[in-house]
């Protein structure tokens, strides 16, 4: 194939390679008599030397098989082992991986027919098993329990006794549980059973409802009757067992969603407690949020490719201070001439919103754009079998979190917060007392509109942002503010998460549009009973 | 009896009952016969495709109306017209659906959205719209009933202000995810449509355009009169006392639930009769029509026009759609930026709608050319009881 050495340096090198070989190396010296047969014309002779090459255990083993499959294995008539490659470049010996050089002419290509092609694949599964490299073992056990026939049980079992590693043990076990199911022993077939009920496996479930379904004619997969129940059992605690994780499963999810919209309204409903207008312009935050993640992500692509993973580091604070600006820019402009006219502040904040989608749209054009997931947001934590947890799911609930405390540390400990609950409570009061109502008022939707910013950033890891990303939410966001009640934050954690929650537990039992609809129902019946939220202000803020 | 006609007669003063007279004749007579009797492509001539479009425009106007007559009049701001305009354009349109017959594409006598669905029968609730009596009960009654029942909760519980319009945008946003799914069975996405006849009249032949523009028109000019009617009546006088100090009415012995709810349902079920007439002129009708969007422009055609005077809002929803009928074909980019810049200029600088600003400018003429000197105060105590009560802070800021 690659010979294309020169012959004389080959011969040169031919003596040098034969001393080598002389050296004793213990396990060299053990394969070698296989490596003889292994040269054999003999088709069976070659199938016992590897076979027998899989019994042995030996790392160097492996690389011998997995050369021979690659049809790149050359033997010396010495009995050592050489590969060729395609480049040209000289053959390597196998194990030391030193070029060696040998007479091209004396070496063999071992035979590689089906019948032998057939023999090396369980023998490197075997070897691959004992490997001492846990990542090989691991990989090697998996594919085995993919495909294991009963034939694998005896060496399944035999490595599983030595094994430790717990992810290939389960791997194994649960490989092995499955043959085992049909072994004629009936105290292996219960064992079985119990192991596949303690791992959980589902696709196991399917194998163990095969066993209890009557047949046809009546009769069972499973003679024993005990052997069914336990079954039985099995199946009904691996069911039991897939409701909490998908109950674990939806909380996560509702718990995200329920920060989306907490991000999402949170500003809202500071807002509109604050200066009794709704800001119709909100959703539009959320959009800008998303494209400055968007902008920020570009940006750090073409100009500093290798920190990609951290682009969204100054994207949370871009975002916000972009949604900020914008928000003073329109409470400046437009909206303080619209406080006390709560009606005409909705329609004027709704022509704002077609106004910013629309330049949204010239910008950066109608089509959704895709902002990537940095790489340790994709992918996710596998909790339990069946149950991966996705990290963007689990970082937007901790950004909420993070959020919601320095929203709250701001409103609660800073004398600007102390300004901002004044204000809110009494605003004609806390003017006379010298707290610049205007200038907290513009702060304050600055505030919430940088924090609906941030939301944007978290909602762009979720799906594809466009120019009405933020309409899609307008709606959410008000019911939250609507259940939580205006003006205190706990309302509106309440509102969100309970939104959020609810949705996610409903949508198994209908579609998630059903859903939508029950909610909405609910929360207008809600307000029948509780028409200031659920956590109304008490006292003279109530009367506004 | 007599009284009941020197009511009637009361609405308008002379020159108004001269003026509405003339205006509904050039509509109901003029247009049509400069639509009929010039030849095609003559100066006088009034192209074909712009009766269907005024007749559209007629439905938006009745909306106009029910918008005028909860907002303007009750200071209820409802940012979910449009599912009632929608309701009752779907029962006129399972009518029409019910009308093909086995002409779809399928050759089924079930529409072609059900036999795409598979499905084998008719559901209950499109039983019966194979009459057109029954198609036109409906669309008046479904609407009017979901406006009595949300309007009975919502208006019991004292949802007022911000909060019952944002969740009059929750009816219609929930409506609207309702009817987008396909097993909801009014067609889901693409909803009714490929109409073929209504009464055995094509509705592709003109005659039957002009008929149906007639019909809008002369349902415009009832239902003005109709609201006309309320707002002067007693009922009317209280509903502007709600609007404006909802507390004290309830303190001299009224329950503001009843009259609330009265104009409420009033004004869904003249939504109802627009979205009836506009389905069969339109040839469609599909959940994109409960889009908030959707309702949130039909308050501004009542912003543009002004509150509380009935012709303001009929002006400008004919103005509004006019602009909007010209700029998406001529310059469609430009015409979120002027529909938005409407939103804001007019609650910024015509808090009272154009009619306000020709009010103003027609006090200002009259006294200047009554005494000579600037008007100081163009609002004082001579100005006609009739015009708009621009809603007063307290009222609405609740």
């Amino acid at each position: 194939m690659s010979s294309r050495m020169n012959p004389v340096a080959a011969r040169l090198f031919a003596a040098v390679v034969c001393l080598l070989s002389l050296l004793p190396g213990a396990e060299a010296a053990d394969l070698r008599p296989l490596l003889k047969q292994l040269a054999s014309d003999e088709r069976s002779a070659v199938v016992e030397a590897v076979e027998a090459l899989g019994n042995s255990g030996d790392p160097l083993a492996l690389s011998i098989l997995e050369a021979l499959q690659g049809g790149t294995l050359r033997l010396t008539p010495a009995g050592r082992a050489l590969i060729a490659s395609d480049t040209g470049s000289p053959l390597q010996e196998l194990g030391s991986g030193k070029a060696a050089a040998a007479d091209p002419t004396a070496l063999v290509t071992p035979l590689v027919s089906n019948q032998v092609r057939r023999a090396i694949e369980p023998a490197i599964a075997q070897l691959q098993l004992v490997s001492p490299d846990g990542a090989t073992r691991l990989k090697a056990a998996r594919e085995l329990a993919r495909r294991a026939g009963p034939e694998d049980a005896a060496l399944m079992r035999a490595v599983l006794a030595r094994e430790t590693e717990p992810e290939i043990r389960l791997a194994l076990e649960s490989a092995l549980a499955r043959l085992d199911l049909t072994n004629p022993d009936r105290d292996l077939r219960l064992q079985a059973i119990r192991r596949i009920q303690a791992q959980g496996d589902i696709q196991l479930k399917s194998e163990l409802v095969r066993l209890t379904a009557a047949k046809e004619d009546g009769a069972f997969a499973e003679p024993d009757a005990e052997v069914r129940a336990a079954a039985a059992a099995a199946i009904h605690a691996i069911d039991r067992r897939q409701t909490l994780v998908g109950l674990v499963a939806n909380l996560l999810y509702g718990l995200s969603l329920g920060s989306v919209l907490l991000l999402a309204a949170l500003g809202l409903a500071i807002t509109f407690g604050q200066m009794g207008i709704i800001n119709m312009a909100h959703g539009e935050m959320l959009m800008l949020g998303a494209y400055t993640a968007y902008a920020i992500q570009n940006f750090v692509r073409s100009a500093l490719p290798g920190l990609f993973d951290y682009y969204l580091v100054p994207a949370l604070p871009a975002a916000f201070l972009v949604c900020a600006l914008v928000g003073i820019a329109l409470e400046r402009s437009i909206l303080r001439f619209l406080y006390g006219r709560p009606l005409e502040s909705l329609l004027a904040t709704w022509g704002i919103s077609l106004v910013i989608i629309q330049v949204v749209r010239l910008v950066f054009g109608a089509q959704n754009v895709t902002v990537a997931n940095p790489s340790w947001l994709s992918g996710g934590y596998a909790a339990a079998p069946g149950l991966v947890l996705p990290y963007s799911r689990v970082a937007i609930v901790l950004l909420g979190a993070i959020v919601v405390a320095l929203v709250w540390l701001l409103l609660q400990r800073t004398s600007l917060g102390l300004q901002i609950r004044a204000v809110t409570q009494n605003r004609p009061m806390a003017a006379s007392m010298g707290v610049r109502t205007a200038w907290v008022d513009t702060l304050t939707f600055a505030l919430g509109s940088g924090v609906a910013g941030i939301g944007g950033v978290a909602l762009s890891q979720l799906g594809n942002v466009g120019p009405e990303l933020g309409q899609s939410y307008i709606v959410d966001s008000f019911m939250v503010v609507v259940l939580g009640g205006v003006g205190n934050i706990g309302g509106a954690i309440a509102g969100a998460m309970g939104l959020g929650i609810v949705a996610k537990y409903l949508e198994p039992f209908t579609d998630a549009v059903l859903a939508k609809i029950f909610l909405l129902l609910f929360i207008i019946l809600f307000i029948q009973k509780r028409p200031q939220g659920l956590f109304a202000l008490k006292g003279r803020a109530a009367e506004g | 009896m007599h009284g009941r006609l020197e009511s009637i007669a009361s609405l308008h003063t002379r020159r108004g009952w001269l003026a509405f007279l003339a205006i509904t004749l050039t509509v109901m007579v003029g247009l049509p016969l400069l639509n009929l009797l010039p030849p095609a492509g003559g100066r006088l001539h009034l192209p074909d495709f712009l009766i269907p479009l005024l007749g559209k425009f007629f439905c938006y106007g009745i909306v106009a109306l029910a918008m005028d007559l909860i907002w303007g009049y009750v200071g209820v701001l409802s940012l979910g017209h449009g599912v009632f305009f929608a309701l009752g354009g779907y029962a006129m349109g399972m009518h029409l659906m019910r009308s093909i017959g086995t002409e779809g594409v399928y050759r089924s006598k079930l529409p072609d959205f059900m036999v795409f669905l598979d499905w084998k029968e008719l559901p209950w609730y499109w039983q019966g719209f194979d009459h057109f009596w029954f198609a036109a009960l409906m669309a008046l009654l479904v609407p009017t009933g979901l406006a009595y029942v949300f309007g009975f909760f919502a208006f019991r519980s004292r949802i007022r202000g911000v909060y019952f319009s944002i969740i009059t945008q929750a009816l219609t946003f929930a409506m609207m995810l309702l009817f987008f799914r396909n097993n909801t069975g009014f067609g889901g996405n693409n909803g009714l449509t490929d109409f073929k006849r209504l009464l055995g009249f094509s509705l592709h032949a003109h005659s039957t355009k002009v008929s149906l523009y007639l019909v809008s028109g002369a349902a415009l000019a009832l239902s003005y009169l109709a609201c006309r009617f309320v707002v002067s009546s007693k009922l009317g006088r209280l509903l502007a006392a709600i609007r404006d100090a909802e507390s004290r009415i309830m303190f001299s012995g009224y329950n503001p639930l009843d009259y609330k709810l009265f104009a409420w349902t009033l004004s869904a079920l003249l939504c109802g009769l627009a979205g009836a007439l506009y389905v069969p002129q339109v040839g469609i009708i599909n959940p994109g029509e409960m889009q908030p969007s959707n309702s949130i422009e039909m308050a501004i055609w009542v912003a543009v026009g002004g509150r509380g005077t009935l012709v303001g809002p009929l002006l400008g929803a004919l103005l509004v759609n006019g602009a909007k009928s010209v700029f998406t074909v001529v310059y469609p980019e430009a015409w979120l930026f002027l529909l938005g810049g409407l939103f804001i200029g007019v609650t910024l600088f015509l808090p009272r709608g154009l009619l306000g600003l020709f009010d103003s400018a027609g006090q200002v003429w009259r006294r200047a050319r009554k005494r000579p000197g600037p008007a100081h105060n163009p609002r004082s105590d001579d100005e006609p009881a009739a015009t708009l009560t621009p809603m007063t802070p307290d009222g609405a800021a609740e």
